[in-house]
This record gives C-alpha cells, structure tokens and sequence, in this order.
C-alpha cells in the first residue's frame, strides 16, 4: 500500500454552497502533503471531512487501505489553524484527558506527556492553568497533545502561526522527525516558504476543485520557463549580445554581477536546449553565473490561482 | 473508560472545583437559614411594639369588658373628653388611632357609621380585629333584642367533622391534602429550579469550549452527539451532588440551630399563620388524628412517587438542557443566548404557574391533566399530581408522550448543536437554524 490516504470524488454542500466539487487526492505513506490554498477554497472542510468532524455527501475515504471509520481517530492528530484548550484547566490534566480521549490508557498517557514535556523542556507547567501560559506556551503544549498519540496521519493548519521563528524552527525540525519515524503529514499553510522547505508533494485546492497536485518538484518541472540568469565576461559584449539574440530570447536581467560583466535573462527557444546556450556561451568569454530560473512555490499559486479564474 | 465517561468526568470536575459551585454549594443553605431566621426576628419584633388605641363611645353600648387589652394592643376610654378633644390630643400624642362609636338609633344605622382616624393607614390585622369585636357586640345585642338567652345559644353550639374513607375503609383526613400539594409543588418546583440552573450551565459550558475554541480539538476524537450527552449528564450529576449537599446542611443546620438557640423550628414555620387557623390545625392533630395522618403518609404511593419522580426530572432535565446545550452552539457568547432563550424559559415557566393554579384546586380538572400531556409543561405539573394519585392510562400517554418528545428533541438539539459549534462570526437567526437541520452529516 503506497498511499496512506485516498480521497476519491468527495463532494460537500452546505445548503446550495458547494464547499468541495468532486476532489480526488491520494496521499503517500511518510510524507510531507503540502494542502495548498486561497482562503476559503475548501482546505479546512476537506480537513474535517478527513477528521470526521462532518461527512462528505459523496466519495470515498480510505485510510491505510480502510474505509475511513470513527475508530480512525485514534490513529489522526489534528492540529487546527483556531487554536484553543480549557483556559481554566491544568496543562498536565487537560493534556492527560485529550490523550485518553485519542484511546491512550492514563499511564501510557502519562507516560508519553512526561517524554514530551521533557523534551521540550517544559515540565514545570504541568500543574498550571492554560490561561496563566503565554499565547507561545500555548501552542507548545497544543502541539504535544496533537502529536503524543504517535498517529500515523499528522494534519497540521498553519502550525507556525503564533511561534516565534525559533520556535518555528523547533517545531520544523519536530514535524519532518516525525514524518522520518513514519508518519504521514497533511500540512496546510499560506507560507509558501514553508512549503518549499518541508512538502513532498502538494494539491493546490481554489474555489472548491482541486486544480493541481502532485510532486513538488514534477510541478515546478511542470511550471519550468526555460529562463536562464547567465553573466558573462566578453570583450564584446554588445556583439554576444546581438548574436544570442538570432536563437534565444533575451530579457532584461533581474540580478547582480559581483564583476561588471554582461548580465541578461536568457530564455530557451524552440530547438535549443540548455547546452546549446552553455556552449555558445563559454565559446564567446569567460561565464560567471549560468542558474536555471526555477519557479518558487509562491510563483506556482500565482499563476495557478490565476488561470483559474 | 469509554469516551462518554471520560467526558462526563471532566465536565463533573470541572464544574464542582468551579469555586462559584463552591460558594454557592455551601453559603446557600447558611443564608437560606440565615433569611428565615431574620425574618422571623424582623416579624417578632414587628409586633412587638404595643399599639395604643383609645375609642370613644357615643352609643354607650359597649363596656371595657369589649376592650380588653392584649399583648399588642391596649385600649383607652376617652369617652368623657369628646370626640373633636380627643382627636386633637390622640394626633399630639403617641397613640395609634381613635375608634369612633356615635349613637345612631338602629343597630343596623350603627353598624356602618362606626369609624377609626389615624395618623398613618392602620393595619390590616388591627382593623380586622376591631370589625369582629364590633360585629360580635351588635350581634349579641340584636340576639338580645329578639329575647334570645345567649347562654342558650352558647350551648347549642355543635361541631360536626365528617370522617373521610375510601372503598377499602381506610380512613383519610382533609390536612393529607395539604402535605400532597406541598409535596407535588415542592418537587414541580424544585424540578423548575434545577433545569434553570443546570440547563444555563449545560449552556455556558457549551459556549466555553466555543469560544476557547477548542470544540474543533474535542470533536476530532469524539462524536458531537457524544460530547452534549457527556456535558449534559455530567453538569446534571454536579447539580444533585450540590442539591444532596444542601439537602444535608440544610438537616444539620436546622438540627443544630434549634438546639443550641432553642428557635423552634415548628413555630418558625408557622409563625404567620394566624392563631385562629393554628386552632384548627393543633385540634386536627391533636391525638388521634396525628395516627391516622401517619397512616396516611405511609399509604401514599411512596415508592410510586419516587420512581416517577426520577422519570419526569430526568426526563424534563434532559428535554430542556438539550436545548440550551443547541443555544450553547448557535452563539458565539452569552449575550447573544437571549432571542433563544425565551421559547425555553416560557413553558417552563408556564408549568410551574398552571401548576399552582389548576392542582392545588382540582388535582384532575381538564387543564391540570392537559397540562401534563404536553412534553414541556407535564414533568413539573404531573409531579404536582401524582400524589393525589393519577390513573395508570393517563402516566403513560404523558410518559410516552416524554419519552417520545425527549428523543426527538435531543435528536433535533443534536443536529443545531453539531454544525453550530464550529461556527463562527455572524449572528445567528431562526432561519440560520433551520438550515443547519437540514445539512447532512
């Protein structure tokens, strides 16, 4: 079984909006699944569905092979973009209640807190109340309580959202061990730096269809523009510059030279190739800067958001 | 423990270590006592304070024997000074009121020209007072006057009480009447106050979770339907603990305080009815009419009583606080309950009025039985009517009609309750709520 999930055709109204239009995602086993979209689009009624927090009207779910079933909760941590715990409760005890709501006995909870609260280095709050933590506090302990149950489907809203980059960076480097020690991870976020970091693959989900998934880097093939940065040293600049001109296209540069050689865009044309470009220009002077434009993550949603409208 | 169990905890926990559960827990039954024991001093010393009337008798009918003192009133002839005299020095003085009794020729004329002056509106119990002793005074004159011997009349005076039985010969007294009624309106009561109580509380938790917005956390491990039922039952078993804590301190204080301060406890109670009523009380108890009342205690359908009084308080709990938990979910907080909150509290409310109006006068009139038909109002007015002994076909149209009621309900809360706790923002309308019932899954 390559997948750990698999959506087929879910579809979900509300009334006469029609929050989900017959989606289709397949998530593999240990990855990192970027869930990518505007506001809106359906990301977070795609991720109850999956939590069974509501029902699709159609389609199937199957989890590990199963169809999706309430007994799957026990194997899903969810962590909300709206985060919140009791406010008036004790850490120690809130986070012991949740575990035993995700099937975990009191001891095997206890346990797992103690490692977890080790780990992070937060002991001390076990006999505090949550509205005495700090907002950061918070989300340490809500991040603990989403993962202590060792579940084999992760799904993180917007999990850096209220950390400072520190501790981003911390909880970063918690989610990918994570996913190295054999989880799945659905990850759904606006920051598309993230994203570059930390997905595998991704679906791009706007106004209720799903218009893009895939493997991160198929895509960015996918989105590739053949637009190379080259800086070169010529004695003649102008000349290599008309002569490119015959078989590429050239674009102003959007880059900086350390030397103040010739700088400019390059664009493949139909029948060349990268080579060709190379060739022709180590054969004129000496090549300072030849990289491939590739398309961040960020230029990905533009332009798919937009040919979608 | 199973999900619901580890659910009901929590919400158990959380409400009795509440420390507003706490205070009121046990300052309640002290103030409650508290109350009684002020106002019961507040009335002694009420009527302590001896009221000097003084009367002037034109008629010359009456003697000091009609005016005799008593404990809260003393009387003055003024009749040598006048009447004009005797007000001007009763207004200067500090006396309470003059009595004016002038001479007219019928006893009939007399009878309505009598009249009182006063500074301040006399009370109620004074002018009452007055009116018997008048009215005794002319009626034994007019007797007089038609030749009749009042010692005759005296002595032909007669009580007749008739003794009540049932088919089986049991015998029965009026006062059981009484102690029914006190026993259906305390438990209609009682049921009303719990639901108000732990109905808003069911409420107030729902809108917590939603507001601290951890509902989206809760509901991913567990069913909507099963966290509603969890709180429900949960903040229900805080609310007996608290009424069984009461019910205790209430016994131990009671006990204590008319030990150790000699208050008793009988004449507490009792403290406003009037003497004339006490008489008749103390002469029903009186001997061996006290047996036959406690014969009748023990025959009243007790364990009847008790087993329906389980089912219609936790029938009409689970009713109603089901549908404060569906308010709870469709508000983003508490100022926002009131629109629902209405439709909630009338039925209730009207159970309890209708209950007092139509039972205490006829336990089985057409609108006490229709009362206890209808789902929202028959757990407080049929508790009000099963002691006075209610027809086995008549429990079980209104059980079923409960039951029936109560599952539908619960079903229906737990629809608006499982799509209004996940949203957020705009306002809620009536319109909004039939929308949501009709979402699927």
């Amino acid at each position: 079984m390559k997948n750990l999930l698999e959506i087929n055709n879910v579809v979900k109204n509300y009334g006469d909006f029609t929050a989900l239009n017959d989606v289709s995602i397949h998530i593999p086993k240990g990855s990192v699944y970027g869930l990518l979209g505007p506001n809106g689009a359906g990301k977070t009624s795609l991720i109850r569905i999956i939590n069974q927090i509501t029902m699709p009207d159609s389609g199937t779910i199957f989890l590990d092979g199963e169809v999706l079933s309430p007994k799957h909760t026990a194997v899903i941590g969810y962590l909300p973009e709206e985060r919140g715990l009791y406010k008036s409760m004790k850490v120690g005890e809130q986070a012991l209640y949740l575990a035993q709501l995700k099937g975990l006995s009191k001891s095997e909870a206890k346990k797992r807190l103690k490692y977890w609260f080790e780990k992070f280095d937060i002991s001390a709050w076990w006999g505090k109340k949550i509205e005495e933590l700090s907002k950061g506090m918070a989300q340490k302990v809500q991040f603990i309580v989403t993962v202590m149950h060792n579940p084999k489907l992760l799904i993180f809203d917007e999990p850096f959202s209220g950390f400072d980059p520190i501790n981003a960076q911390l909880i970063a480097r918690e989610i990918l061990q994570l996913r190295d020690e054999g989880a799945t991870i659905i990850f759904s976020t606006h920051r598309m730096e993230s994203v570059e970091e930390m997905c595998d693959e991704i679906a791009l989900i706007d106004k209720s269809n799903k218009i893009l998934d895939g493997k991160l880097d198929d895509i960015k093939r996918q989105f590739r523009t053949n637009i190379f940065q080259v800086g070169l040293n010529a004695e003649h600049p102008k000349e290599v510059e008309a002569k490119l001109r015959e078989s590429f296209e050239v674009l102003p540069a959007d880059f900086k030279l350390l030397t103040d050689g010739l700088t400019m865009n390059v664009k493949l044309t139909e029948g060349n190739s990268a080579n060709d470009l190379l060739s022709f220009l180590t054969s004129k002077g000496e090549l300072q800067h030849f990289v491939e434009l590739v398309p961040s993550a960020n230029d990905i949603f533009i332009q798919a958001i937009n040919k979608n409208k | 423990m199973s999900k619901l169990k580890l659910i009901i905890h929590r919400e158990f926990i959380a409400k009795v270590r509440n420390k507003s559960f706490i205070m009121m827990t046990f300052l309640s039954p002290l103030l409650m006592v508290g109350m009684g024991a002020l106002v019961f001093f507040l009335m002694k010393k009420n009527d302590e304070k001896v009221k000097e009337i003084v009367y002037v008798d034109n008629s010359g009918l009456f003697s000091k024997e009609d005016f005799k003192d008593t404990k809260t009133i003393h009387y003055q002839d003024y009749t040598a000074l006048g009447i004009e005299e005797t007000k001007k020095k009763v207004e200067d003085g500090n006396y309470y009121g003059v009595l004016y009794i002038p001479k007219k020729d019928s006893l009939e004329l007399l009878a309505n020209s009598i009249e009182f002056y006063s500074k301040d509106s006399p009370g109620m119990s004074v002018m009452g007072s007055l009116e018997n002793k008048i009215e005794v005074k002319l009626r034994n004159e007019k007797l007089n006057n038609f030749g009749i011997d009042l010692e005759k009349i005296k002595a032909s005076k007669i009580q007749s009480e008739i003794k009540m039985f049932n088919f089986s010969g049991e015998e029965s007294s009026k006062l059981i009447n009484g102690l029914k009624i006190g026993v259906g309106a305390i438990a209609g009561y009682l049921l009303m106050m719990f639901v108000m109580i732990y109905g808003t509380s069911v409420m107030r938790s729902v809108i917590e979770e939603k507001t601290s917005r951890i509902i989206e956390v809760i509901v991913s491990s567990v069913k909507p339907f099963q966290l509603m039922l969890g709180k429900i039952i949960g903040n229900a078993s805080a609310g007996l603990l608290q009424f069984f804590i009461w019910g205790v301190l209430l016994f131990v204080i009671i006990t204590v305080a008319s030990s150790v301060f000699g208050v008793d406890v009988v004449e507490m109670q009792t403290a406003k009815v009037p003497d004339a009523q006490m008489d008749v009380v103390n002469q029903a108890v009186g001997g061996d009419k006290m047996q036959i009342i406690i014969q009748e205690i023990l025959r009243l359908p007790i364990l009847k009583m008790f087993v329906l009084f389980i089912f219609y308080f936790l029938g009409g709990y689970m009713l109603y606080s089901s549908l404060f938990a569906a308010v709870g979910a469709a508000v983003d907080n508490e100022t926002d309950t009131q629109q629902f909150m209405l439709p909630i509290m009338l039925p209730l409310i009207l159970g309890v009025y209708v209950g007092f109006a139509t039972v205490i006068n006829d336990p089985h009139g057409s609108i006490a039985v229709l009362f206890s038909y209808i789902p929202f109002t028959s757990s407080i007015v049929m508790l009000m009517r099963v002691p006075f002994g209610v027809s086995w076909y008549e429990l079980a149209i209104s059980m079923l009609l409960l039951l029936v009621t109560f599952v539908f309900m619960v079903w229906l809360a737990a629809k608006i309750y499982r799509v209004g706790i996940l949203m957020y923002g705009k306002k809620t309308t009536y319109k909004d709520l039939y929308k949501w019932l009709k979402y699927k899954g």
